[in-house]
């Protein structure tokens, strides 16, 4: 049913050089001649390889005792349980952190929601709309986006767009690109250039669309004289998209470098008509789904189209479900029996495990793409977390959070930190210090933190 | 004096000529004025402007950022949105492809009123034509000579680089349709001759508020044409435009898209039915429950001017093919097409909240959901707000495998047991489980699990023995017309009232209830009112604070 062929282009296919059956020149293979000796920057102009963050995102957290083995100090090694079982052959690359609390001061724990807000704003929310801060994934984009196409890449698998949990405030909230066809279409679609190909002409019509945008935002400017604060803000957050549309333009403008890990994959094929796709919450449709966009993703990172990415596994609330089932996942974490002699909610329990298998392929995508000396993982930091840590009593103390990746070595892996109570934000923080922002606190109230989890610092 | 309004208002009435009648309204209480709105188009806005402008056959493709529900609609919420840079690629891709369809052979000669000396080259004289035309609309008002000259020296420059006369109108174009004048709806203020030292909107942003308010698009061109002679500035001036509006087709548009804005059938987009257990739900159920609904609510507020609360209660509907295999109606239609159609006395279909459309909304893929469905009713339709959930809830009682809780009721009088639920439950169940008797996908049925369901109930003390009962509860419930006046004004302003407003809200209610609860007397009441216009002085734009938000997620 579903056919999704990374086309990896061999050095005859390049050398041949054909596209569609018709000559278009000869392309040169990016080469390891192009990388400096131990293969972790580019000799040409002697940038390191780009370092790349993205966050992970499942609903409804963990089956208590079923899935990590608890600690009591921070060290190495993680005791990977059933529902994280597929998670072990890549523990070289995770890191388990557990025990961190949500302090909310008096505030509500509006269900589902403000977990994942505070772990990733580093404040809690005060309504079940409120999004008080930037998520994390966006101070970094805004410290590391430059000369990507993309600031950042945002994707569900559950085929509902507002399903994204990047937002820079309530009413600054892109929606996510919900259907694998459209992010193929969008990354690797008639935009795109390939960085392998020898030959390279600016296309005309790009600098047109950069002159029409620059126009329009010199045009725009004189509004500001007809607005309040509020809405200059609002026509400034406009300019600033201008802006990244322009920078992206400028890139389409200029040759890209060579770039060996990057190979095209073929679009996608499904059977069946293309406006009745299944974009379903059937967890097997979920899981397709992941799967198709996670090869995607990861090429469009390996080809340098984005340096920041975030996917939504599954819906806070996770609506997951099987066919014939009337309860959704959500409603079996609530309703359903556990199980007296395995001790847990038993189907709840393998929507759990059907997760935690995806995040293992969603790891093993970076991994499987080589660059330089080592893999795309390398060179990524992925923030995996939720929003709850048993969702049966919705507790936010002890959600679990992973990272996984070397972020081009500046992390140890292979540890599973012990909060001891400490506010969940000192796991935030530490990622935006791994990923070089100058900051050396984070959060407001008693979730703001100025402790960086120096264990796992490189 | 008095006496004759009162009369002329009662004649009309009697008369059935007309029930907007100026003559029988009291004096509204003094406004102060809001802060100035700059709201995000919505993406049936953006829809109806291009299909308005450039015609149906123009595709609009994308997907649109989305909006935060705010006092009930989401249209209040583009008051504060923002564009994201992933919003304006979208917006920037639409753009692109509805000027390259705009330009193409098919539509040129159509669509572009002049043709250029030469093809290959520009026209400036051709393009600030088709700009100033297109402009007016896009705009919503007479573009300026920098706003003509923009999109003018982009077409020659485009047109030049690209060899094509065609390639540059398209390029002028797209960046129009990116630009804030577009994609915002922003209220241009001007002092006030009445009033010294205050400012009015402009009659380019009084004209933009009435159309968006009453057929969500953008003026047309006698709406801008009134602004542009000051109409819009006097009130026999704005009364007529009021009044042709309300009889303009387009009144359909605008009030479809109110009440799809206000049951958030938005909604429907992700509504997912298990195909196991609902097997005769599908995707053209759905778009026909919608569909089924909104028809209902046109025909009876607007084609027959009927009372609002019978929206509880009629037996008068629709039906295509696909819905009345669900309801059990034969529909001899085999186009596909739609007829009238009433529940006979006595049926348990009656009234909005027992059409397929709320039911199945407001439920689960794979059941129904009493806490969905009467959470609905309390927020969406009496303006009542459910707190949300506490955090630490019990489910022990669900999971005792020795209580089977065969039906909904069973297993919410377990979950009400527990003090920190039973408040919000009593508000929410005793209306839900009234809808029982209908299953998550909109079918009739008698049991759950083999256990008989039990559709009584009361609404604030109201009892009821099933969803008819329920329906003609809401009919009589106090709650309903103040809620509806609420949604329709704080639609029309794109704001939350202030509770100074209160008085205001008051004096709508009392026309709309001399009225018998006709929506078009209460469209005509706010559209012609100064309350719709009113804004504060530029300065208290950054003091305003923002609206309340809804508590949903």
């Amino acid at each position: 049913m579903t056919v999704l062929i990374p086309r990896k282009a061999n050095r005859r296919e390049m050398l041949k050089g054909t596209l569609g059956g018709a000559a278009v020149g000869v392309a040169l293979p990016f080469l390891d001649c192009f990388l400096t000796d131990n293969g972790t920057a580019l000799a040409a102009t002697g940038a390191p390889l780009p370092v790349r963050f993205g966050t992970w995102y499942w609903g409804l957290g963990h089956t208590p005792g079923h899935a990590i083995t608890p600690k009591t100090q921070t060290s190495a090694g993680i005791d990977f349980l059933e529902e994280t079982k597929a998670l072990k052959p890549w523990e070289k690359y995770i890191n388990f952190y557990g025990g961190f609390n949500m302090p909310l001061d008096g505030r509500s724990n509006y269900t589902h929601f403000t977990g994942w807000v505070a772990s990733r704003t580093g404040s809690a929310p005060s309504g079940n709309n409120d999004i008080p801060a930037p998520t994390l994934d966006l101070l970094i984009a805004d410290s590391i986006a430059g000369n990507t196409r993309f600031q950042t890449l945002d994707m569900t698998s559950v085929g509902i767009p507002r399903e994204n949990y990047s937002a820079r405030s309530t009413n600054s909230r892109a929606a996510a690109e919900a259907s694998p066809e459209k992010l193929y279409a969008r990354i690797f679609g008639e935009e795109f250039m390939d960085p392998n190909k020898a030959e390279f002409a600016p296309d005309p019509r790009v600098m047109v669309r950069k002159s029409v945008l620059s126009a329009v935002g010199e045009q725009s400017k004189a509004l500001n004289a007809k607005l309040g604060a509020s809405d200059r803000a609002r026509l400034d957050e406009y300019f600033t998209s201008i802006r990244q549309i322009e920078n992206q333009l400028d890139l389409q403008m200029q040759k890209p470098e060579p770039n060996l890990a990057c190979a095209i994959p073929l679009p996608i094929k499904r059977d069946g008509d293309e406006q009745n796709m299944p974009q379903g919450l059937e967890v097997d449709t979920v899981v397709a789904n992941h799967q198709m966009m996670t090869k995607i993703l990861a090429m469009a990172v390996a080809c340098n189209q984005t340096k920041v990415f975030n996917m939504v596994f599954s819906d806070n609330f996770s609506h997951m479900r099987r066919p014939g089932q009337t309860y959704t996942h959500h409603l079996l974490t609530h309703e359903e029996t556990p199980d007296k002699v395995l001790g847990y909610q038993p189907v709840a329990f393998s929507f759990n495990c059907r997760t935690m298998d995806s995040f293992a392929s969603f790891i093993e995508a970076f991994a499987n793409i080589r660059e330089g000396d080592g893999n795309l993982l390398d060179n990524t930091l992925i923030f995996a977390a939720t929003e709850t840590n048993y969702a049966r009593v919705h507790s936010i103390d002890g959600v679990p959070i992973f990272t996984a990746g070397r972020a081009g070595g500046r992390i140890k892996t292979g540890m599973h930190v012990v909060g001891n109570g400490d506010p969940i934000t000192r796991v935030g923080l530490t990622a935006m210090q791994i990923m070089g922002l100058p900051i050396d606190k984070w959060g407001t109230k008693s979730l703001q933190t100025s402790k960086t989890i120096t264990d796992v610092l490189a | 004096m008095h006496r004759v309004k009162f009369r002329s208002c009662l004649i009309a009435l009697a008369t059935g000529m007309t029930l907007i009648v100026s003559g029988c309204d009291q004096p509204a209480p003094p406004v102060t004025g809001a802060a100035p709105t700059m709201r995000l188009l919505s993406e049936s806005q953006y829809r109806n402007i291009i299909a308005d402008l450039f015609g149906a056959q123009i595709t609009v493709g994308g997907s649109f950022d989305p909006l935060v529900r705010t006092n009930g609609l989401l249209t209040v919420g583009a008051t504060n949105a923002r564009i994201t840079p992933a919003g304006l690629e979208q917006f920037d891709r639409m753009a692109r492809s509805i000027a390259e369809q705009v330009v193409s052979e098919a539509n040129r000669d159509v669509l572009i009123p002049c043709k250029p000396a030469s093809v290959s080259s520009p026209d400036d004289a051709c393009a600030t034509a088709f700009y100033k035309n297109v402009g007016r609309i896009l705009y919503r008002h007479p573009l300026t000579d920098d706003e003509v000259r923009s999109p003018v020296a982009v077409a020659a420059a485009a047109g030049r680089d690209l060899g094509n006369f065609y390639d540059g109108i398209a390029s002028g174009l797209a960046g129009m349709m990116v630009s804030p004048s577009f994609l915002f709806s922003i209220d241009a203020t001007e002092p006030d001759p009445s009033l010294p030292g205050k400012v009015r909107l402009d009659g380019y942003a009084k004209a933009a508020r009435l159309s968006f308010f009453l057929w969500n698009t953008t003026p047309d061109d006698q709406l801008l044409t009134a602004a542009e002679k000051g109409a819009l500035h006097d009130k026999k001036g704005l009364n007529a435009q009021v009044d042709r509006m309300l009889g303009s087709p387009k009144l359909e548009t605008g009030m479809r898209a109110f009440f799809n804005d206000m049951l958030a059938f938005d909604d429907f987009a992700k509504i997912e039915k298990d195909s196991i257990i609902y097997p005769s739900f599908s995707a053209a159920v759905a778009e026909d429950a919608k569909e089924q609904s909104l028809r209902t609510i046109v025909d009876l507020l607007i084609t027959q001017q009927g009372d609002y609360r019978d929206l509880f209660t009629t037996r008068k509907t629709f039906m295509s093919g696909p819905l009345g295999r669900i309801y059990r109606v034969p529909v001899d239609r085999p186009d596909g097409g739609w007829i009238p159609y009433e529940f006979p006395e006595g049926d348990q279909r009656a009234g909005l909240i027992t059409q397929i459309s709320f039911a199945a909304l407001y439920s689960h893929p794979g059941r129904s959901s009493p806490t969905l469905r009467g959470r609905a009713i309390r927020e969406s339709l009496l303006c009542q707000k459910i707190p949300d959930p506490p955090g630490d809830v019990d489910f022990s009682l669900f999971n005792d495998p020795n209580s089977p809780n065969k039906t909904a009721r069973d297993r919410l009088s377990a979950h009400a047991t527990q003090p920190a639920c039973a408040g919000c439950h009593k508000l929410t169940d005793p209306i839900g489980l009234a809808m029982e008797r209908i299953d998550g996908a909109g079918q009739l049925r008698t049991t759950e699990s083999g256990a008989s369901i039990d559709p009584s109930g009361d609404l604030d003390g109201v009892k009821f023995t099933d969803a008819v009962g329920l329906g003609k509860a809401m009919r009589d419930n106090p709650a309903v017309p103040p809620c509806i006046v609420n949604r329709v004004y704080s639609y029309a302003t794109g704001r939350t009232p202030e509770r100074t407003e209160q008085p205001l809200l008051n004096h709508f209610e009392k026309q709309f209830t001399s009225a018998q609860f006709r929506l078009p007397k209460l469209l005509q009441s706010i559209a012609a009112s100064d309350a719709l216009f009113a804004v504060a002085a530029p300065e208290a734009r950054a003091a305003a604070a923002p609206p309340e938000k809804d508590n949903k997620s």
